[in-house]
């Protein structure tokens, strides 16, 4: 039998309580291999006290984003021989975000912006009333069902040179989930959304680099979400409020 | 660790879209200076015009269109990105149709010159 194929996987370690520094991992491939199991097999035979975070593997839960060669990736369905680049790979938490420790970035920015862009929902009925009939074929639900796959990993807010560059953007995610519930035909305040993205750090800081889009692991379109809301809010700007 | 990657072609028409744009501002207050010459000093712009003959103040100027043309071309494109809905292919056929317009008007007008 011949030698196991060794990876070179340089991890980044540390974080507010330790310093940052690269530590490189010697780790077998295996077939099939992703990101995932690599980290996963330094975590369980190399060295315990990695921090990384997972939950489901099959990209459902959004919770296992990384850089992996400069790049935001979902590790779980990223495989090694896709981003392997000369028998090596870097990982290292998600940009944009805080560190809590090695691999696991401090996600609250990200959720917080998620509320302050109005990203839930305001209902038209109460729980006495039939429910509404929605037309999949209409157009409004058409754009707000481009939008509605979202996993909430993050990889679009790490990817978003503005947001690296201005703390109080949105960015990507919560301004596509902002558009998704405008379009919604059961959403009662639009008013409220459109408030929440047109001010600082709202959509019309985007500079449509599209970043968020090239790199989304669903293939969602958050650049083409924020565009509509820029129009809909200039819309509104020369037309006045809906009474 | 790495620098992102961001070699996707939304991103370098960013990146040329802000280069362009830094570099007329850089250049245009000067352009203006030169053409109030010819209200307040012609001879002086008669002197910086047998300047404009040389081979590198040329280059240097039709670098200058290029980055104009370019940043314009690119601020039409944003605009049409952002404040028409339209669907990918249509996208394409309107970018296919302006540049061959462009390419068009251009064939006929160094004819013409
Ligand atoms: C020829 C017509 C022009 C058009 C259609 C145009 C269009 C635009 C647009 C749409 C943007 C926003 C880009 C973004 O959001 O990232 C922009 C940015 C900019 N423009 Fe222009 N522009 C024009 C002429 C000029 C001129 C003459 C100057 C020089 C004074 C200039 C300097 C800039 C600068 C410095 C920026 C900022 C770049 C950035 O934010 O990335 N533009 N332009
Ligand atoms: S298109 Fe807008 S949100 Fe997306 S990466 Fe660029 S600046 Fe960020
Ligand atoms: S839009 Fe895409 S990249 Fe951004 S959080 Fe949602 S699934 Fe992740
Ligand atoms: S572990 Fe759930 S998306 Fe990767």
């Amino acid at each position: 039998m011949s030698e196991r194929e060794i990876i070179s996987v340089t991890v980044q370690r540390g974080g507010p309580e330790a310093p940052q520094y690269p530590q490189v991992f010697e780790v077998p491939a295996f077939e099939s291999q992703t990101v995932l199991d690599v980290v996963s097999w330094i975590q369980q035979n190399a060295d315990p006290t990695l921090t990384y975070r997972f939950a489901c593997r099959v990209g459902m839960c959004g919770s296992c984003a990384m850089m992996v060669n400069g790049v935001p990736r979902w590790t779980c369905r990223t495989h090694v021989n896709k981003v392997l680049k000369g028998g090596k790979i870097e990982i290292g938490p998600l940009r944009n975000l805080p560190v809590i420790k090695d691999l696991a970035a401090d996600m609250d920015p990200f959720f917080d912006k998620w509320v302050a862009a109005e990203g839930r929902h305001h209902p038209t009925l109460s729980r006495d009333d039939a429910i509404a009939e929605i037309d999949p074929e209409q157009p409004a639900r058409v754009e707000a069902s481009l939008g509605i796959e979202c996993i909430n990993c993050s990889i679009c807010y790490s990817a978003c040179d503005t947001v690296a560059g201005d703390s109080d953007y949105l960015g990507p995610a919560a301004l596509q989930r902002a558009w998704t519930l405008y379009n919604d035909g059961k959403d009662a305040d639009k008013d409220a959304i459109l408030d929440a993205v047109s001010g600082k750090g709202g959509c019309h800081s985007c500079h449509s680099m599209g970043s968020c889009t090239a790199y989304c692991p669903n293939g969602l379109d958050p650049l083409s979400a924020i565009a509509g809301l820029k129009r809909a809010t200039t819309q509104r700007f020369f037309r006045g409020r809906a009474k | 660790m790495k620098a992102v990657a961001r070699a996707h072609p939304l991103w370098l028409a960013y990146i040329l879209h802000r280069i362009s744009g830094i570099g007329l501002a850089l250049f245009l207050p000067f352009h203006f200076w030169v053409l109030s010459l010819a209200l307040n000093n012609a001879a002086q712009l008669d002197a910086f015009l047998t300047l404009s003959d040389l081979f590198l103040v040329k280059l240097a100027e039709t670098g200058l269109v290029f980055l104009l043309a370019v940043h314009m071309f690119g601020g039409l494109r944003l605009m049409a990105l952002e404040w028409l809905p339209w669907s990918p292919s249509q996208k394409t056929w309107a970018a296919a149709a302006t540049s061959g317009a462009f390419f068009i008007s251009i064939i006929f007008l160094m004819q013409a010159i």
